[in-house]
């Protein structure tokens, strides 16, 4: 490892440690570190923006290449500013009314493609068997029915209709077990990151 | 006051404390846990290694710095098992704090494996609103990167020749921690019906089970388990592998401090419920 490398991952290592401060309490040095990391995001985003959109999809297009028709899409652009003006805000709404119709007409149907169709038929027309696959796709379809009862409000959740209504918020409650348990691994795996990289720096620092 | 009441009311320092001292243990006394690997995290495995050489995978990097942990270790086996089977690659990235990411990766990775970039691989760039990306990709890739994340023209690079959509690519794998995993679904599968599977992080992966049943997606790698089982399926073990000893303690403590307070719990309810307390 380099001297640049090794006072790099100096610095990140201070940082992590400042980071880490905050399970303490509230510090300054948390504090640093939290609005360093707001600061550099920001100025990051804000030029790869400007490099990726307004270079290369409004100067260049426009001023070097010729490209007039892009004039549209940048006034369009343009004109949602004026949202910050009480007088001429009316004007932004062309643009969020084209946005809209737009993202509305492309997103319709891949939505209830994806999320509905694609889904119902899954449930639906999966055979069932007498073997493991066939318990799965049982057990897939009662739960579904059931947890969909449960979000029924129409009618009394009594008798028969409760005891699936109950049945049901058992089943989302293991859906939520599954969902904190991954969190869970997530949580930690980003703390042994942090934890092999300290192990790394001070091995590297002290020669280990 | 009871141990059982001072447990149910301790300082979540204390927790803190302990699960940050649980994960130094395997730093001073390492050992191995063994991998299983899973049906969903193979079936990406066999997809990629069923291509043959010259085939092109796309490969779209949508995390940033804060996921890296999660998602390094599963971007580097697919792409290290990539290269060695000598698939063409074609990153991209829909994350504003990508392009570095995947700039890092790729390069050293090709590095690694002796592979130049613009013929045996290719980063496009990063570009913002994701479902407007993947659409214009899928009529031509030039339409939403006409240039390289290096600023040359797509044209101009020998790994381009022939290729124009998703129609020429044999499948994508989209590695993220965000929103972008619903767009590939709804905007990629969905709208042009290419083979799709995904690596995600731990906290999203009970919300994508259900596409992989339904054939929407044909593999998922949920993770930095799912990170380890592809590790370990290519040979290359890694992050992914190294984490399973310290996520084995952890998951110990957390599951005794669970027993713990339930038992607490559970133990001082009738007191409390006797002196008001609700229950």
């Amino acid at each position: 490892m380099t001297t640049y490398e090794l006072i790099g991952n100096g610095i990140a290592a201070f940082l992590t440690l400042c980071i880490f401060s905050f399970l303490y309490k509230d510090n300054p040095f948390y504090k640093f570190a939290e609005r360093l990391v707001a600061g550099v995001a920001t100025g990051y985003f804000t030029m790869l923006l400007f490099w990726t959109n307004f270079q290369d999809k409004v100067w260049q297009p426009i001023f070097l290449n010729g490209e007039y028709h892009y004039i549209i899409p940048a006034i369009l652009g343009i004109i949602m500013w004026t949202r910050f003006s009480k007088k001429y805000s009316w004007i932004s709404r062309y643009s969020i009314a084209f946005y809209i119709g737009i993202g509305s007409g492309v997103s319709i149907t891949v939505y209830l493609y994806t999320y509905l169709f694609k889904q119902l038929q899954a449930t639906i027309a999966t055979p069932l068997t007498f073997d493991v696959a066939g318990l799965n796709i049982f057990l897939v379809v009662i739960a579904v029915v059931s947890a969909l009862v449960y979000f029924f409000f129409s009618m009394p959740h009594k008798g028969l209709f409760g005891a699936v209504s109950r049945f049901g918020i058992y089943i989302i409650m293991i859906g939520f077990g599954a969902g904190f348990g991954l969190t869970v691994m997530g949580r930690i795996a980003l703390l042994v990151n942090r934890i092999i990289f300290l192990k790394g720096w001070l091995l590297e620092l002290f020669g280990g | 006051m009871t141990f059982l009441e001072k447990l149910m009311q301790i300082d979540r320092r204390w927790i803190y404390l302990a699960i940050g001292l649980a994960v130094i243990i395997p730093t001073i006394w390492p050992f191995d846990v063994p991998v299983t690997v899973s049906p969903e995290v193979r079936k990406i495995y066999d997809f990629v290694d069923e291509m043959e050489a010259g085939e092109y995978l796309f490969v779209c990097i949508d995390y940033d710095p804060s996921s890296m942990a999660e998602l390094n270790p599963m971007a580097i086996a697919i792409i290290n098992q990539a290269f060695q089977k000598d698939l063409k690659l074609l990153f991209v990235t829909l994350s504003q704090f990508g392009p570095g990411l995947v700039e890092q990766i790729t390069s050293g990775l090709a590095e690694d494996h002796n592979k130049v970039r613009g013929e045996d691989y290719i980063f496009l760039g990063y570009r913002p609103y994701p479902a407007i990306v993947i659409m214009a990709m899928g009529v031509d890739f030039r339409v939403p990167f006409p240039v390289d994340y290096y600023g040359t023209p797509l044209d101009e690079q020998p790994i381009m020749d022939g290729i124009k959509n998703f129609d020429d690519v044999k499948g994508v794998i989209e590695i993220t921690s965000g929103s972008t995993a619903d767009f590939w679904l709804i905007y990629g599968n969905g709208r042009y019906g290419f083979p799709l599977a995904i690596g995600i992080t731990g906290v999203m992966s009970a919300n994508f089970y259900q596409y992989l049943s339904s054939g929407q997606l044909f593999g998922i790698i949920p993770g930095v388990k799912g990170a380890a089982e592809y590790e370990k399926l290519v040979g290359y073990p890694g992050e992914g592998m190294a984490q399973m000893a310290y996520q084995v303690i952890a998951h110990t403590v957390i599951i005794l401090f669970i027993i713990m307070s339930n038992v607490a719990y559970f133990a001082t309810r009738k007191k409390r419920q006797q002196m008001g307390g609700g229950t």
